[in-house]
């Protein structure tokens, strides 16, 4: 934003062009696999696929193994990132608005959370979620999942609602609203954008868990970075269909990141610059 | 901004308190449990005391996972906030060119992280990945699979790759905070661009620089899935951090006690280190 007009290229927008290049070098190669045969890809380097095969995603389409792996995927993320923003969001408005008994405590509680490593609860959570019959099924997961993204819903959502002027809600309380159709009819649509960018990052810390994930199911729910993961271990050497299965895993999260483009940078803020 | 006392604002947080409660405090309790406790099976437990504990913080083998673990999450936060920085400075504010850098920086952070692994395993492989037949051709002897030291590179140079985007978005969003007025009175006083860096743009990104370094430093120091399908913890342990380690303790051996204990100790660390970073950066800011 510096006031004086430039010249389009200059040589510090080298700087992100060349970090853009480091970005993309991995992804060109893992794109460039999901291409190749598995005889191309074993019998030596190529820069680039020599016989052009669909094959890899002709197998994840037809094989129920592995598309049923990316709707279960789906299934707990959306299913934790539904929960997780509904239950976040009258909690994130008494932080932003009221004092109340032990509420720093309380708020720092909910942060800690976020600082369990999923290592420590992998096993617990599998005797939790056994011994209430949810075991392999996307709710497992997507319950489990709340752990670490409820408090961060609320940690987003709280930045974003302090944001937004007091005196809103005090006009629509004189004007004689009572608190719900208040909240809902009038401060939700005001925080929209924070709701979008407390849902981008459910949907993201959800879809690219692995441990957790991978524990609480086995069969009937099993997402698709565990079949991607058991096919490593037992088949050995198919790495052009694992490229192929992991160039898919990117598309929905290419697909969310577009539609919060302009949101993301304050998102990443978490709502709080 | 005023906050009214209202304790009947306790209805509002009862959901997250409930959801977060049945998380995190019932399996919280079975480590606990575990923690105090021998099993020879069968669901026999005996009364072990604080036996786990002293094992696990004795032995050698927590002690080397804890230096590489410290080691590594030390060398990850060096690269990756003075990078992150810089890229987010050379950034342009305007233009179409944003939102292709956006969304191309932050499409690392959506990929599923074994994913991220799977990937930067073809693409390090020795004969047959563009990095590592890369690096062989200039000249290098560089094989991850074998030698600790390519493997340590690898696993920064990935997470690098992974994470340093975090740091781009979260000093990007501060930078564009920053109103143009502040510039303006900047130009009018002659001031060099570092001073324009450290007098206007430094202390304006303290508060994101705290959120990005305390983000990347929990991360980092939870790091699992990526490093287990790259190195898978090898060669020999030489990348096996404090939660492989676990896991490989907790769900390989079934070693219950240690596990738990281990688990406690692990949990703590974090948590103490995480509030010492954030009250000294908080004061500092306070100052």
């Amino acid at each position: 934003m510096h006031p004086e007009r430039r010249p389009v290229f200059r040589k510090r927008s080298l700087i992100p062009a060349i970090y853009i290049l480091f970005l993309m070098l991995p992804i060109y190669w893992l794109v460039t696999m999901s291409f190749k045969t598995t005889n191309e890809i074993l019998g030596g380097f190529t820069p680039w696929p020599q016989n052009f095969t669909l094959a890899n995603y002709e197998k994840i389409f037809t094989d129920s193994t592995w598309y049923s792996g990316y709707i279960n995927s789906l299934t707990f993320v959306i299913a934790n990132t539904i929960l997780s923003v509904v239950v976040a969001l009258p909690a994130a408005y008494a932080f932003s608005r009221y004092r109340f008994l032990g509420d720093k405590h309380l708020f720092f509680w909910l942060l800690t959370n976020r600082m369990a490593p999923p290592a420590v609860f992998a096993l617990p959570f599998l005797q939790l979620y056994s011994a209430v019959g949810l075991f392999d099924t996307p709710w497992a997961v997507a319950l489990a999942h709340t752990l670490f993204n409820v408090p961060l819903a609320v940690w987003i959502l709280e930045g974003f609602m302090s944001g937004v002027p007091k005196e809103l809600d005090e006009t629509a309380y004189v004007d004689g609203y009572p608190f719900w159709r208040f909240f809902i009819k009038i401060f939700i649509p005001t925080i929209a954008a924070g709701i979008g960018v407390a849902c981008f990052f459910c949907f993201m810390f959800s879809w690219v868990e692995l441990l957790l994930a991978k524990t609480l199911t086995s069969v009937a729910a099993k997402p698709i970075v565990a079949t991607m993961t058991r096919t490593a271990s037992t088949s050995g050497y198919e790495l052009g269909l694992l490229a192929a299965a992991g160039t898919l895993t990117i598309v929905p999260g290419a697909f969310v990141i577009y539609f919060v483009r302009n949101y993301i940078a304050k998102g990443f803020a978490l709502g709080r610059v | 901004m005023y906050k009214q006392l209202n304790h009947k604002a306790w209805f509002l947080v009862l959901p997250v308190v409930a959801l977060v409660a049945f998380n995190a405090i019932i399996p919280l309790m079975t480590v606990v449990n575990f923690s105090v406790q021998e099993t020879f099976g069968d669901n026999v437990f005996f009364w072990a005391g604080v036996l786990w504990f002293e094992q696990v913080l004795q032995s050698d083998r927590f002690h080397d996972a804890l230096l590489r673990q410290i080691l590594f999450t030390t060398i990850i936060l060096l690269i990756e906030v003075p990078l992150g920085l810089i890229v987010a400075l050379a950034m342009p504010r305007k233009g179409a060119w944003v939102s292709v850098c956006l969304v191309a920086m932050a499409l690392p952070l959506l990929i599923p992280w074994n994913v991220v692994g799977a990937m930067w395993n073809i693409f390090a492989l020795p004969e047959i990945g563009l990095m590592g037949k890369g690096l062989r051709s200039l000249g290098f002897d560089f094989n991850y699979t074998r030698q600790p030291l390519t493997a340590w590179f690898t696993v920064v140079l990935m997470d690098v790759w992974h994470w340093t985007s975090l740091v781009v978005l979260l000093c990007y969003a501060g930078l564009v905070s920053i109103p143009n007025d502040y510039y303006q009175a900047a130009k009018i006083d002659g001031a060099s661009a570092w001073s324009v860096f450290r007098y206007i743009q430094l202390p304006k990104l303290k508060r994101v620089l705290t959120i990005a370094i305390l983000l990347r430093f929990m991360d980092s120091f939870m790091i699992y899935t990526e490093v287990v399908v790259l190195t898978g913890g090898g060669p020999g342990n030489s990348t096996t951090f404090l939660s492989i380690d676990l896991v490989k303790m907790a769900l390989g051996q079934f070693d219950l006690g240690p596990a738990a204990a281990m688990s406690l100790i692990y949990f703590l660390i974090i948590l103490l280190l995480s509030w010492l970073f954030y009250t000294v950066m908080t004061r500092n800011e306070a100052k």
